[in-house]
Formats: C-alpha cells, sequence, structure tokens
C-alpha cells in the first residue's frame, strides 16, 4: 500500500522530461558507500484492510478501563460530540499553519477566538495560539521571565506536578538557571514563609499551580504580593481547567503568566498527547511571549480578517534572539478547546460544580472506610488525597475490575506513604462510585 | 524618493544620524534611506533614559513586519531623552525620519565623536556607492 | 463573518449538564467563597449556530484533502485516512497517561516497535518519541549534546548553523545556551568548507545542517564536513525537516549525524492541523544514548515498561510519552507502507520536484541548477526586475487558481525566493496543471501586473493589512 499516484507510463514521460535515464541518477550526490544496499529491516507493507486488522489487534492489547480515578494531568471529561465533527472537518486537521492568510480565514478566526476565551478564562489581557502542553508552557514561562528580568533563579512549588518540574528543570538546566523548590504546608499548599525567606533580588520567577498537583487551591494573592515586593513575577498554573469554570483566575488575583494543561477542554486522554499548553499573559508581555499570535485586522475592502502577528518575537524572523524556538504548537487542539468552550458556554460553571460534587461525595465515601484519612485540609476542586492503609493493595484491586485506581504519590514524595491521589469527574456516577468504595473494602 | 539629506548633522554608515544641539547632547535618528528599507515601522523599542552606550552598540530596537533592527548609536553618551510619541506612532520615523522620528537625545560623552560621521555630502556619495 | 462572541445570547447554550445524582454538598463549603469567580463570559450559542459557525470557518480555509499544497520544507502529503481511522480506535484514544502499563501493552508496543522502524530507517542507535515538534525535538537533541560535553568535562560554548537554516536550529541552540555562529554557503548551495574549516574550534559542540538542506540540494561534500567536525570533537546534528528525500535510499547514521530530529507530521505522513500538533522524534547515535529523556520503555519478561532509571538522561522535555495518538498514525503509515513503500515514497517526491524543476526553469530564475532532491527553490528576481511583481505577488495569484502557494522569501540566502516541495502523492496531472498556472502567472506579470498585486481576487477575505496588525495589535475581542 502506498500514496502514489504515478503510473509506469507516468514515470517514464518525467524522466524523459527531466533527461535521466534511471531513478537512480537523482541521487548521484549521494556518495556512492552511503547508498544503501538493502531496505531498512522494517515489516511489510500492507493491504488497507491487513493495516486496519493489525491496528485494532494492537489497540485491543490495552485493557480500556471501567473507569478511571486518577487525574494528576490528565482529566477524563465527558467531550460533546460537535468537537468532534468540527475537528475532523478536512478544511481544519489537513491544512498546515496558516501563513497564508487569506486561504486561513477560518482557523485564524477560530484561534483568535480560542485567545479570547482563554484570555478571560485565566483573568489575562492576552493568550498564545497554543503551546505544546502545560509542562513546556510553563518552563518557558519561567525562562521569559529569567530573560525579561535578566535574573537566574527560579522558584518551584513542590506542590506542582512532578512532571511540570521535571521539565521546567531540564529547561532551566539547559540555560543555566537555578531551580529551587519550595515545601508544602500541612495543609498542602505553598508555604509561603519559607517562600518568602528565599526571594530574593536574582529570582526571576515562582511557578506555582492552582489547582495544585494535591488538588488543593492555592491562595494565589499573598503569594502574589511576596513575588512582587521582590521584582519577580508569578507564574501561576493549573490542573484541570474545568475549575476554571468556578475558580478565581489567578489572572485576577496577580498572576504575571497563567499557563496550564487545556487537555480537558474536548480532547481526549489520548494517553498523554497531543495535549494543548495554555499560556496567557497580562497584556505588558504582549512582544515578549513565545508562540504564535493571531491578530484582527482589516483587508483592502475594508473586511475584518485575521493574520498571524508580531511574529517578530518568533524564530523565523528573530533566529538566536527569538522569545522561544517553538515552531508548530497545538493549533488543532486549541480548536478542539475554542468548541468545546463555545458549546458549554456559562454551562462550564454548572459542570465545573458537578465535578465538586461528585469529588465531596467520592471523597466521604472512602472516608468511612477504615484507616482511610484525609491528608491535606486545604480546599480542593475536583482532586484530594487520602492516606490508606495499602495503597498498593488498593489499585491492584481496581486494576481487577478494570478501573485506573488512584495516582500513588509516594513514587514523587517519599513522605505521603500510602497516600492515593483521586479524581473524580462529571463521568462518575454514584452508582461507579459505590461500586469503587466496595471493591476497595 | 528619499528626502533631500539635511546638512545640520552627521552621518554612521549604518545611516544613524547625530543632531548636535550645542547643549552638550545629540538627536539620534535613522536616516530616510534606512527607514525606506525597513518599510512600515510598526514599533519601536526605546532604551531606559540614563543608559549608557558606546559609539556603535545598540540603542533600540525597530521592528517592521518581517524585520527586526537594532538602532546603533553613532556617538556615545547617557540617553537622556526618549521619542515617546514613537511609542503611540512608530509611523513618524516613515514619515519624518529627519525630524518627528527622531529616537533618543544622547548627553555626548565625546563630541569629537561627531566629526569623525559623515557630513551630508558624505553621506550621499556614500549612498551612491552602496547602490552601484 | 461574525465571531462567535457576537452571535451569543444569554440563555442559550448547545450542551446541557446532566443533574448532579449524589447528595448536595453546598458549594461554600467546599470552597471558601473568596476563590470563586463571579461572572464567566464565554458565548451562548445554539448547537445549530455553533456548528455553521465553524463549519462556515473551515469553508474559509484550505487543506490538503482540497487541493495542491506545494509549501516547501513543509511535506505536505496527503494524510491516509487508514491513519486517522487507526488512531481513533478507543484502545489508542480512551486510555489514561498514568493507567498501569499492564493496561497499556498494546501503547507500549507500539511505541516501542516504532522506536525500532526508526533507528533501522535511520541508522540510529536509538530514538525518543517524547519531543511534541520538530523545533521541540531540536531542543531535545542540542540538550543531549550540551549534556554529552558536560559529562566529558569540556566546555563548548557554540553551534555552528548554514546560512539556509530554518530559524529553529539557531533559536534551539540559543534556548540551551550555546552562542550561535553561521556558516556560509558556497556557489553551489553546499557549506562553504573553507568557512567550516575556519569556524570548527574546540569552542565549538555541533554543526548543525540540514541535508539535504533548504536548497533541496544534497550536501555532496558530507564525508568532508563530518571530517572537519569531528576533528574537532564535535558532534554533527541533523535536522531531519527533509527526510523525505532519502527513505530507504541512505540513512543519516550512516553518513555519521550523532543525532537526527524528525518531523512525523512532515515526512510520515500525519496531518498538521492547521499549526500542530506535530511530532518530533529525535535518534541518536551510540555515544549519546545515555542523554535520551525519560521515561523510556524497556522491555522484559514481563512485557513493555516504563523506566526511569537512566541517571545521566537530560531529564524529561515535556510531560507523560509525546504526542501518542500522532505516533499511532505515523506508525500506521509506516506499516501500510513497508520499506520499499518508503523508497518508492521518496523517489516518487524527488522525480516530482525535479519535474516542476525542468517545467519552470525557462519561466523563473533558478540560482542552483543542479538535480535537486524532494523540493527546488526558484527566484522571482526577473518578475521583479521586469514587472516589479514580487514573490508574494505571484504567491498571492497562485491562490485564484486554487493552490496553495509555495513557501516564499525562504531560504534567505535566495532573493525572493520560491520554495517548492510538491511530495510523492501527487500526479503528473496535477503538476502539469500547477505549471501550467506558474507559466501563465509569469506571462501575466509581464502583461498585466496589476492582477498580480491586486491577488487574491477569488477568496472573501482580501489581502490583509499586516502594518495595522502589528502596529495596534488586537488579539483579544473586546465587547464595545
Amino acid at each position: 500500500m502506498d500514496y502514489t499516484p504515478h503510473t509506469d507510463e507516468d514515470i517514464a514521460q518525467m524522466k524523459k522530461a527531466i533527461g535521466i535515464a534511471s531513478l537512480e541518477d537523482m541521487f548521484a550526490d549521494i556518495p556512492e558507500k552511503f547508498c544503501l544496499k538493502r531496505l531498512p529491516d522494517i515489516p511489510a507493507s500492507l493491504s488497507e484492510q491487513e493495516t486496519m486488522a493489525l491496528m485494532q489487534s494492537l489497540s485491543l492489547q490495552n485493557r480500556l478501563p471501567q473507569m478511571t480515578l486518577t487525574g494528576a494531568g490528565a482529566y477524563h471529561h465527558f467531550i460533546p460530540a460537535v468537537v468532534g465533527h468540527i475537528i475532523n472537518r478536512a478544511e481544519f486537521y489537513t491544512a498546515y499553519t496558516p501563513y497564508q492568510a487569506e486561504i486561513s480565514q477560518g482557523i485564524l478566526q477560530a484561534i483568535y477566538e480560542y485567545q479570547t476565551m482563554i484570555a478571560h478564562l485565566t483573568g489575562t489581557q492576552i493568550a498564545n495560539a497554543s503551546m505544546y502542553d502545560g509542562s513546556s508552557a510553563m518552563a518557558e514561562a519561567a525562562i521569559l521571565s529569567a530573560k525579561t528580568l535578566s535574573r537566574d533563579k527560579i522558584i518551584i512549588a513542590r506542590s506542582v506536578h512532578p512532571e511540570y518540574r521535571a521539565v521546567t528543570r531540564t529547561y532551566c538546566w539547559a540555560n543555566g538557571y537555578e531551580v529551587v523548590e519550595i515545601p508544602f504546608n500541612q495543609s498542602g499548599q505553598l508555604d509561603l514563609p519559607v517562600l518568602q525567606k528565599e526571594l530574593a533580588e536574582n529570582v526571576a520567577a515562582v511557578l506555582v499551580q492552582s489547582p495544585n498537583f494535591f488538588g488543593g487551591i492555592e491562595d494565589i494573592v499573598p503569594i502574589a504580593e511576596a513575588v512582587h515586593a521582590h521584582g519577580a513575577l508569578l507564574v501561576a498554573g493549573f490542573t484541570d481547567g474545568t475549575a476554571l469554570g468556578i475558580l478565581k483566575p489567578a489572572g485576577e488575583l496577580g498572576a504575571d503568566f497563567v499557563v496550564g494543561e487545556g487537555q480537558s477542554f474536548g480532547n481526549s486522554l489520548n494517553y498523554g498527547g497531543p495535549y494543548l499548553g495554555i499560556f496567557a499573559a497580562q497584556g505588558k508581555f504582549l512582544r515578549r511571549i513565545p508562540g504564535r499570535l493571531v491578530g484582527a485586522t482589516v483587508d483592502k475592502k475594508g473586511q475584518r480578517g485575521f493574520v498571524l502577528t508580531l511574529q517578530t518575537r518568533e524564530q523565523h524572523i528573530r533566529r538566536e534572539k527569538a522569545t522561544s524556538n517553538i515552531c508548530s504548537n497545538e493549533a488543532l487542539c486549541a480548536l478542539a478547546a475554542g468548541v468545546y468552550l463555545a458549546a458549554l458556554g456559562k454551562n462550564l460553571q454548572k459542570l465545573a460544580l458537578l465535578n465538586v460534587q461528585k469529588t465531596q461525595y467520592l471523597k466521604k465515601q472512602l472516608l468511612q472506610l477504615s484507616g482511610w484519612k484525609e491528608v491535606f485540609a486545604a480546599p480542593v476542586y475536583n482532586e484530594f488525597v487520602l492516606s490508606c492503609p495499602d495503597a498498593g493493595k488498593v489499585n491492584d484491586k481496581l486494576k481487577k475490575e478494570g478501573i485506573v485506581g488512584g495516582y500513588e504519590l509516594q513514587k514523587d514524595y517519599p513522605k505521603l506513604k500510602n497516600a492515593l491521589l483521586f479524581c473524580a469527574t462529571e463521568m462518575l456516577s454514584k452508582e461507579d462510585m459505590d461500586k469503587v468504595v466496595a471493591i476497595i473494602k | 524618493m528619499s528626502k533631500q539629506t539635511p546638512a545640520d548633522r552627521r552621518y554612521s554608515r549604518d545611516h544613524e544620524w547625530a543632531k548636535d544641539n550645542g547643549d552638550g547632547t545629540a538627536l539620534i535618528g535613522i536616516s530616510d534611506y534606512a527607514q525606506e528599507m525597513l518599510t512600515d515601522i510598526v514599533f519601536v523599542e526605546l532604551p531606559a533614559i540614563g543608559k549608557k552606550v558606546a559609539k556603535g552598540a545598540p540603542v533600540a530596537v525597530v521592528e517592521s513586519v518581517k524585520s527586526v533592527s537594532d538602532v546603533y548609536t553613532p556617538v556615545s553618551g547617557e540617553v537622556v531623552a526618549v521619542n515617546n510619541k514613537l511609542e503611540e506612532d512608530p509611523a513618524l520615523i516613515n514619515k519624518d525620519a529627519f525630524g518627528e522620528g527622531w529616537i533618543v537625545q544622547m548627553r555626548l560623552a565625546n563630541a569629537a565623536e561627531l566629526s569623525s560621521l559623515m557630513d551630508a555630502a558624505a553621506y550621499d556619495l556614500f549612498l551612491q556607492e552602496g547602490k552601484h | 463573518m461574525e465571531l462567535i462572541f457576537e452571535k451569543s445570547k444569554p440563555g442559550r447554550s448547545s450542551v446541557s449538564i446532566q443533574q448532579s445524582d449524589v447528595p448536595a454538598t453546598d458549594i461554600d463549603t467546599a470552597i471558601d467563597k473568596k476563590y470563586l469567580r463571579t461572572e464567566l463570559d464565554l458565548p451562548e450559542v445554539a448547537e445549530v449556530d455553533l456548528i455553521r459557525h465553524y463549519t462556515n470557518l473551515s469553508r474559509r480555509n484550505f487543506g490538503v484533502d482540497l487541493g495542491f499544497y506545494p509549501l516547501g520544507s513543509c511535506t505536505m502529503k496527503y494524510n491516509p485516512k487508514v491513519n486517522e481511522s487507526a488512531a481513533s480506535l478507543p484502545g489508542f484514544t480512551g486510555l489514561h497517561p498514568y493507567a498501569a502499563d499492564k493496561m497499556a501493552q498494546g501503547n507500549l508496543q507500539l511505541i516501542y516497535e516504532m522506536q525500532q522502524y526508526l533507528s533501522n530507517i535511520f541508522g540510529m542507535a536509538q530514538f525518543t518519541l517524547q519531543p511534541a515538534a520538530g523545533a521541540h525535538g531540536e531542543l531535545t537533541g542540542v540538550m543531549m549534546i550540551k549534556k554529552y560535553f558536560e559529562k566529558q568535562g569540556e566546555k563548548r560554548h557554540r553551534i555552528i548553523i548554514p546560512d539556509t537554516a530554518h530559524g529553529t536550529n539557531p533559536a534551539s541552540g540559543a534556548l540551551c545556551g550555546f552562542e550561535t555562529i553561521t556558516l556560509r554557503s558556497n556557489n553551489e548551495g553546499g557549506v562553504d568548507i573553507e568557512h567550516l574549516k575556519s569556524l570548527m574550534t574546540e569552542d565549538v559542540a555541533a554543526l548543525m545542517l540540514t541535508n539535504p538542506n533548504t536548497l533541496g540540494l544534497f550536501e555532496r561534500n558530507i564525508e568532508e564536513v563530518s571530517r572537519i567536525v569531528y576533528g574537532k570533537g564535535g558532534l554533527l546534528y541533523g535536522d531531519g525537516a527533509n527526510a523525505n528525500a532519502f527513505l530507504g535510499i541512505a540513512r543519516p547514521g550512516d553518513l555519521g549525524f550523532d543525532v537526527i530530529q524528525l518531523n512525523l507530521h512532515k515526512t510520515f505522513s500525519t496531518p498538521h492541523g492547521g499549526g500542530g500538533p506535530g511530532s518530533g522524534p529525535v535518534g541518536v547515535s551510540k555515544s549519546l544514548i545515555d542523554y535520551l529523556p525519560v521515561p523510556q520503555i524497556v522491555k522484559t519478561a514481563d512485557g513493555y515498561q516504563w523506566s526511569d532509571n537512566f541517571p545521566d538522561t537530560i531529564g524529561r522535555v515535556r510531560t507523560f510519552y509525546g504526542n501518542f495518538n500522532v505516533i499511532v498514525k505515523a506508525y500506521t503509515y509506516i506499516r501500510s507502507l513497508g520499506a520499499e513503500g518508503l523508497r518508492h515514497a521518496t523517489e516518487m517526491a524527488v522525480l516530482n520536484a525535479n519535474y516542476i524543476k525542468e517545467k519552470l526553469k525557462p519561466y523563473f530564475d533558478l540560482p542552483y541548477d543542479r538535480v535537486c532532491m524532494h523540493e527546488c527553490v526558484f527566484s522571482g528576481k526577473r518578475q521583479v526586475a521586469e514587472s516589479g511583481v514580487h514573490t508574494t505577488d505571484i504567491a498571492k495569484r497562485l491562490i485564484d487558481f486554487g493552490y496553495h502557494p509555495p513557501t516564499i522569501y525562504f531560504p534567505l540566502i535566495v532573493p525572493e525566493a520560491i520554495m517548492i516541495e510538491p511530495t510523492e502523492t501527487e500526479s503528473k496531472e496535477t503538476l502539469d496543471a500547477f505549471c501550467e498556472a506558474m507559466i501563465t502567472i509569469a506571462c501575466e506579470a509581464k502583461e498585466n501586473p496589476q492582477i498580480l498585486k491586486d491577488a487574491p481576487l477569488s477568496t472573501e477575505i482580501n489581502r490583509l493589512d499586516e502594518v495595522l496588525a502589528a502596529r495596534k495589535p488586537d488579539v483579544c475581542w473586546k465587547k464595545t
């Protein structure tokens, strides 16, 4: 199976037009000793039917869960039918980056609308067209802060997702910036007095997440005050974007950058990707933020239209002096998010409230099990941490029933022994949750 | 068509001009030829007042839609004023590069540097040669 | 067209939310009021209006499924539909990334095999699939180079990058703290060997080379290039943006490359989604294998497992395991084509590019008249001189003929560049019709240049005022 339309006659005519005797003549610039004598060792080609059968069988080697009780950076939400119908339109998904604005108004306008929705949701004035995922958005906000302020130290709360911290460390190492972690207090929130001690004149940014990795809502206002008192910038992330349906956004509470994972907005779990890096900022950073930006303008007839704008920030113009090296982003995931948010509208609040209801119920039921305790007191959105007599055993029992259990925190936080991070979204019914409790019992 | 090159100032090979104010300061801008080459200027990044810059170092940045260019100061000194009007209306440089489109005012560290720059006639000749 | 916000009317919605089936908790007791937002300003539209809005937007967008898309350097080949069907299987879409490895054996096997296939196709020792896009892969590759020298106890500050390179190369180098220095091209469009010799010192960590380069030309002196770089202890980085030019023909690993990043959305037919998602796997030679990002898959008697246990790793560059669903599509593609299919695809891609080059040569300046690989680069210089028509005008006029324009004004060393990459999935008839349109436009440029300057004439929105967009940025709609 391949997708070339050339007949033997076509090939013969084209060779003649070019003036070559054999196809190999076209590769004459490749030194002979490097030309492969044998084809690469990969399985032989398949018909479409065989291909599909193979892929079916591979997919069936996965065990699709009955329920997913883990969030931890990827959230199982219902995706309205409209989302799939729109992102599967070939006009969108088979397009490249909208370099030619006149025939790309569709994706450009959709991204402009997405930027507007994200800026509003995060309480900021601007949002870019997307980053790779929540972690790279956070890491790039850290790098941008350091470059903007010419400072070389980044502070990150240990209550931030462990993989976000890991990605930020990698990016900062490559740039020669120091990264310091701030512990959490007994409520599972950033330890403010420790932060205050650590803040100094060489700190470029403080990175927090709210809701944080433990599900807890951080008190952003005093953190922002402390950060700004030292002339540093506050980067506030979030975990599950649907939380923004009810929570006051960090952009209104003093964050300079709001970054996070947008997968919750209409994107499937997909075993971790593609996801959607949300990057929003206060207006004064407009000419410095990484990534593409769509702007409104007018055409020759005065009609409103959209273009990629402020491109002098980007690598194809500024090269080594660019804000970031990002080129491809996650446009189709951003389109999905835009359709999702437009489809829900104000019902995003209802959805978020439903998540809170389910979460409170699951927590209450699990706490009735003997030996189960709440670990942190901070208010939560749809994730929470409980300790139990034997976390591994609990997850084994759940796995047997085809349920993805809680996230075992001990691997990232050795002191949190037998602590499980659970997530309850609208996808869990009361019946489901009662079943979970019965299985664990 | 470029405008006439004013004779009341000096020019650098990077197409910047410096106009002696006679009070130990000079205005700095880019030539009309430079603005033409840059096409529509969309943004000017101005330095902080008080910044000290050596001759030949970048003192500001001008951007068009598809390009970014440093503005190199033709004289050493300290920035004492910037043309804030450019923040709102960067097109002033396109409209009037030698007048309202000035970029910064510098306190001269070494007034003798001015005389090392080209005068209008020399700059015009430099442009003509460059075009050949 | 109206914005979705302008279609909004209070009280409408597309998706209703079910009533809660659990005993109610008072929100104020769960979450302190000070944390709750007071307003939520999202559009309120009925489902039919929502669908019409986005469907009408899609009609203002051009994709490969609508027509020829010869965007140079972007390899806009047809996106096979079986890839999409396979990737949408619930077993691939429905799994949480933290599902136990035992529940995800199909995914793990797919990733493991994909790494092996890529290693074999490109002659590298190992691949990581974690980077989310080509530039992300570049960053990952350069990070590994940095780590390599750190481990060797060597401090090297510079990276050499040819003047033909994509902007992502210097930007990736800079994002790893390297100073980037520019290498000139010679008059054949290849590396200027003497210049390379003068730049290559023991302070240089690597040469980042795109081969074939962005002129679509294969670097004939590759052996000498690698000798010079290795001679000073440097590494050779290969930008795989143009990998469609040599599948099954030659392997970067054999050519001496230590790192190569790919773009699955170019070479391996996954759709680009209007800007992304992509996927940027990175392959390394043996000397860099220890520095690959974590986690990596290990095959054990008990099945496939993720492991973080690689002490010299650069760490993570992304959450989870990369753009998995994109990888599924590329895997499907490789299995459909097999090695023979891949080689044939490359041959037809190169044949198509050379065919266009020959047909258009009489009408447009061809700065480097050599056999090209998968793309050819013309210059619009003649048209500028003859009639004041610029490359951008030619590009815009092509839209009226139903084509997506080629890449323009890149590479930077070709004035008024027109970079055409037809890919292998286009038929001779399509190429003939496209060349016919280009020739017609070349004639129009002489006879009626104004029509080019006014183009496109066939779209609802005409040329847009980019100067206004940059001077008065409006990136976020505000109610007036």
